[in-house]
């Protein structure tokens, strides 16, 4: 068991920006497939751009993580418990990796390329495909309920964490402004 | 107080604060998915209306009836002064494209149709691509997605008692003066015997954009080379395929040709408005001829699978701010989500019966 108490400064950064954009892509996405302004089309683009953005972030923070110790959970927590969160935690991983793959592919399936903010076309992964494109818009779309269902498990146990039990959980992701007492 | 109700009422507080946060992130992002209405007519509610309750499964919401084409486009080069598109550069570049006719029934007789359209989908090795779908009528009958949609609601019989309200109708007539263009196109226009001999209009406008960032408003139209004449004798004029029959036909003898005709804007015109064509003295150019070469049944073949979505555009060129444009690309998003579920649910099936049949054998 190691004795760090925080995660390290790149790994917060890391979290907290994913974190923004992930939900920011959860909002607008489900809100632009209704939506038939002309926002919607600028919001496509931006929200595959974005996306892919954090498909490298998660595979930065995969790479990252093997480079620290992550503080260990309270000793006080159940083996439950201990488990319950290893679990959501690889999930959370798991989706935030599928999710965006999902959409490139999806893309891809369609027969249209993904670019990356105008600047250059991410390889094909899978040629047109009417078929595979059915599955996979379905897939994009139930992937994002789990993702959002799976973030706010592991909001309101960091808020249970934080705000209740008053363990070292919440501190350990959260920058320090203020020296604390 | 003791220390302990002291406790225990800050820990109903945060409890308290907790549940909050949790709900109001939760009702946000139900809100978000339209769970509570408040978005005004969405794409959903759009392709719901063209189905009118009985979807045709894996078919197209909206022209659902139509063949599959190969061709190419030669282009001529005289665009290129107005976009650096890749398609409108010197040469010749394949498509796979679709004639159809308007409605949502993919059974429907042929020459019945008051819409007939053509749709073209050019892929190149450098990753670029254009896609566009053109109808018979010059002008949109209606501004706004939402008057679009008001109209069909009107115009399509109850699914359930099968009639419209006539009274209704002549109010939104009366309320809607843009349609006039429309109406008069549709009080001119001679349906001819062929696909071929139809000119096809993008209605909506885009931009092309240049090397020096210029942007040119345009729209264009795909005009026919070959002239009209009466349906061939051989063709019944009652059969529900006679337009399809006529494009084999033809195809056989020859291919048939379309000149792509470019119509420049002026600063008097407006862009975003589909409902008005602009005057005939404006510029044209001939961007380049479409030589279609074979025709296909849609079912299997290539452009069934494709969503020619109107707003997938090469470089060069660029959306308008047209409202219609713009709910096309989100309707259509949908319609080709319904249908390519349904074109895999439909292949399992059939895969799944091949094996027990296999099977029983
Ligand atoms: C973590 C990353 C991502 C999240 C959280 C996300 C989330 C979403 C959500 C919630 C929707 C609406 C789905 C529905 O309700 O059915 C959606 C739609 C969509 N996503 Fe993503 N997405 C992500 C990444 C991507 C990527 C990388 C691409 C493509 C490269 C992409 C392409 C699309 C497209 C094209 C749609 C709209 C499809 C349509 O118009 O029907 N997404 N996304
Ligand atoms: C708000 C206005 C409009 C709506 C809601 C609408 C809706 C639709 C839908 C749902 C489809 C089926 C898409 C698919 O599943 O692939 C479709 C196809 C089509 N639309 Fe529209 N449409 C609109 C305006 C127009 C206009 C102005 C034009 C012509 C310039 C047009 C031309 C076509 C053509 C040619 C197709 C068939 C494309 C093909 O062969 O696959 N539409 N439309």
């Amino acid at each position: 068991m190691s004795n760090t108490k925080s995660f390290p400064t790149s790994a917060k950064l890391i979290h907290w920006i994913s974190a923004l954009l992930i939900i920011s892509l959860l909002f607008v996405g489900v809100s632009m497939i209704q939506s038939m302004a002309p926002w919607q089309h600028t919001a496509i683009k931006m929200h595959q751009s974005i996306g892919v953005l954090v498909f490298v972030l998660v595979l930065v923070r995969l790479v990252n993580r093997f480079f620290f110790t992550a503080p260990a959970l309270p000793s006080e927590l159940s083996r439950l418990q201990q488990l319950a969160a290893k679990f959501t935690q690889v999930l959370l991983y798991v989706l935030m990796l599928a999710q965006p793959l999902s959409g490139w592919l999806m893309r891809n399936a369609e027969g249209l390329p993904v670019s990356f903010f105008g600047l250059f076309q991410l390889p094909t992964l899978i040629g047109f495909n009417y078929q595979a494109f059915g599955v996979l818009r379905d897939l994009h779309g139930i992937l994002a309920w789990s993702l959002f269902v799976v973030i706010v498990l592991h909001i309101g146990a960091a808020l249970h964490h934080g705000l209740i039990r008053q363990d070292s959980v919440l501190p350990s992701m959260l920058f320090k402004f203020r020296s604390r007492k | 107080m003791s220390n302990s109700t002291n406790d225990s009422t800050s820990i109903i507080k945060r409890y308290a604060v907790i549940f909050v946060l949790m709900a109001g992130f939760v009702l946000a992002f139900l809100y978000a998915a339209g769970l509570f209405g408040g978005r005004g007519v969405t794409a959903q509610q759009f392709v719901n209306l063209q189905e009118n309750e009985k979807p045709n499964a894996s078919f197209r919401r909206a022209h659902a009836k139509g063949v599959c084409l190969q061709g190419e486009f030669v282009a001529s080069g005289l665009l290129a002064p107005f976009t650096t598109a890749e398609f409108f550069q010197k040469g010749n570049y394949p498509f796979i494209g679709r004639f159809s006719i308007g409605g949502g029934n993919p059974t429907a007789p042929d020459l019945a149709s008051g819409v007939r359209s053509l749709a073209l989908s050019f892929t190149s090795d450098s990753g670029q691509r254009w896609r566009t779908a053109m109808n018979t009528p010059t002008v949109m009958a209606v501004r706004t997605p939402e008057v679009f949609f008001q109209q069909i609601k009107l115009l399509t019989p109850d699914p359930k008692t099968g009639k419209r309200d006539e009274t209704k109708i002549k109010a939104f007539f009366a309320a809607h003066p843009e349609m006039a263009e429309f109406n008069q196109w549709k009080e001119d226009y001679v349906a001819s015997s062929s696909f071929a001999t139809e000119k096809y209009h993008s209605i909506n406008a885009f931009y092309l954009v240049n090397n020096n960032g210029e942007r040119q408003a345009v729209r264009w139209a795909m005009a026919p080379q070959a002239e009209p004449q009466p349906l061939d004798e051989n063709i019944s004029d009652s059969h529900p395929d006679a337009l399809q029959i006529e494009l084999a036909q033809r195809l056989e003898n020859d291919v048939v040709r379309f000149d792509m005709l470019v119509t420049l804007a002026n600063d008097s015109d407006d862009e975003n408005n589909p409902t008005v064509a602009w005057p005939e003295e404006r510029t044209v150019i001939n961007a380049g001829t479409v030589v279609i070469r074979a025709v296909e049944p849609q079912q299997g073949s290539a452009c069934n699978g494709i969503n020619f979505d109107p707003l997938v555009l090469p470089k060069g060129m660029e959306a308008t701010a047209d409202p219609i444009l713009n709910a096309r690309s989100a309707v259509y998003a949908e319609s080709y989500r319904r249908r390519a579920r349904e074109s895999f649910q439909q292949q399992a099936d059939s895969q799944k019966t091949g094996q027990q049949k296999a099977g029983a054998q």
